[in-house]
């Protein structure tokens, strides 16, 4: 780090660590962005700092669906077109993202940020599962779909909520499990075979 | 000879952490190897094509190459999934107590081929018996033998005389039993009923199927269970956390029968 900042500027300096500390950035990416930067117009920088500013200002938690969001509640849970009666389980707000642009489906979503996994000590409190059933108590909710990941802590979660949630009477489903689109049967592995033989549909 | 840059291995997945963007370190029990951790590159995407094969609580035949530091998986394909493991919520926290314990117990590269059968064969007994307190039991107890903490259970530690059909004492820091006398003066130790005692040496000698064949009470597997968790507990000198969960679990079940 002291032979980063001796060679350049001590600002440029400053601007490689913070990059560096960044989830794949490595000390030649970082020095690369920090240099590409410097060179950009004014007006991209400022957006682009500006752009990370509000991120840690304005987003915060719909109260929800526990969705990242800059207004409460979240545009998703406004939306009076989506059906309010369908609310699906998922572990993070990326799946969000990657449900909605299914296009498919047009329910509501709840978001645990996270899994229940034993073995790292993230219980039942660690995770938005109270919420969830505080969420539940006004009957308006018709069906649960559980899209936890399929490894062994979101199904564990699933067996989890599941147990939790059928007293309540809701008709609960879970994603169903089989081959991803595109993959070779030949690489797939026994669990994920036996789900796929055992939720075959008829043509 | 120079060391062969691949190497074959039976393993059981006892542990696994992020790394990176898609990758996992993940911790293998092998016969043969001990325990080892090794990368596995790209797991976390959804079209790898290893991923399934390296979940944990499942046995498979891996493929390693040698890295400077850890070993990379480069190659996997499962013996046993133990599927019925992984549908069960109760059998999926049984399993990922067992193997918790079985990574805190040991070494790296120390093999121990007794173990890794004892980790294999209780895997497979969990979905098949009704005995499951039990099991845990037997594990525990023979996972502590083979650790070298094979609590002695025929006398007293202190004056060495054999042990009368009365409540005796057990204590986790000597692990051993202590006669009534001798037992009030160790603060650590706690009292150990005579089924319990008699069910414990039991396991000792004996394989899972005459185990499993035991019919216990409620109370004396609950006694069982808070003996070898202390004595558990002592030895680690930490929580098991995946044990705080099966008491989440068993308290759960409670609330909503009563």
């Amino acid at each position: 780090m002291n032979q980063q900042t001796t060679l350049g500027a001590d600002t440029i300096g400053r601007l490689i660590q913070e990059l560096n500390k960044l989830p794949g950035i490595g000390p030649k990416s970082a020095q690369r962005l920090a240099y590409y930067l410097m060179r950009a117009p004014q007006e991209q920088a400022s957006q682009l700092a500006d752009a990370i500013l509000s991120i840690k200002q304005k987003i915060k938690l719909c109260s929800i669906c526990y969705n990242v969001t800059d207004s409460d509640p979240c545009p998703l849970c406004r939306n009076e077109q989506r059906d309010h009666s369908v609310v699906c389980v998922v572990e993070q707000p990326q799946d969000i993202l990657a449900i909605d642009h299914t296009g498919v489906y047009k329910g509501l979503y709840h978001v645990l940020h996270g899994a229940i996994s034993p073995t790292e000590g993230v219980g039942t409190n660690d995770v938005k599962i109270k919420e969830l059933i505080n969420r539940l108590q006004d009957n308006s909710v018709k069906e649960i779909i559980l899209a936890t990941n399929t490894n062994l802590e979101g199904e564990q979660t699933a067996l989890y909520l599941n147990q939790l949630l059928s007293p309540l009477g809701i008709k609960i489903t879970r994603l169903a499990r089989g081959l991803p689109f595109g993959t070779e049967l030949e690489y797939a592995d026994d669990a994920t075979l036996t789900r796929a033989l055992e939720g075959r549909q008829q043509l | 000879m120079p060391r062969p840059r691949n190497y074959q291995t039976e393993a059981i997945i006892i542990k696994k952490t992020k790394l990176g963007e898609a990758d996992r370190i993940l911790t293998l029990y092998t016969p043969d190897l001990g325990k080892i951790q090794a990368v596995a590159r790209g797991v976390r995407r959804p079209k790898s094509k290893m991923a399934g094969h390296l979940e944990l609580l499942t046995h498979s035949q891996v493929t390693l190459a040698r890295g400077r530091n850890l070993d990379i998986i480069i190659g996997s394909q499962t013996i046993n999934g133990f599927l019925p493991l992984k549908t069960d919520l109760w059998l999926t926290s049984y399993g990922l107590y067992v193997t918790e314990l079985v990574n805190q117990f040991t070494a790296d590269h120390i093999e121990d081929e007794t173990l890794f059968r004892l980790l294999l064969d209780t895997l497979q007994a969990l979905s098949e018996t009704n005995n499951r307190e039990l099991l845990l039991r037997y594990f525990e107890i023979h996972l502590l033998e083979s650790s070298g903490y094979r609590p002695q259970l025929q006398e007293c530690v202190t004056c060495h005389q054999p042990l009368e059909p009365v409540t005796n004492f057990f204590c986790a820091s000597i692990g051993s039993t202590l006669c009534p006398v001798c037992g009030l003066n160790q603060s650590f130790a706690r009292p150990i009923s005579v089924n319990a005692l008699k069910v414990l040496r039991f396991i000792l000698g004996k394989d899972f199927n005459a185990v499993g064949r035991l019919k216990i009470d409620a109370t004396l597997s609950d006694e069982l269970e808070s003996i070898t968790r202390s004595y558990l507990k002592y030895l680690l000198e930490r929580e098991v956390k995946s044990a705080n969960w099966l008491d989440e679990l068993k308290e759960q079940i409670k609330k909503s029968k009563g």
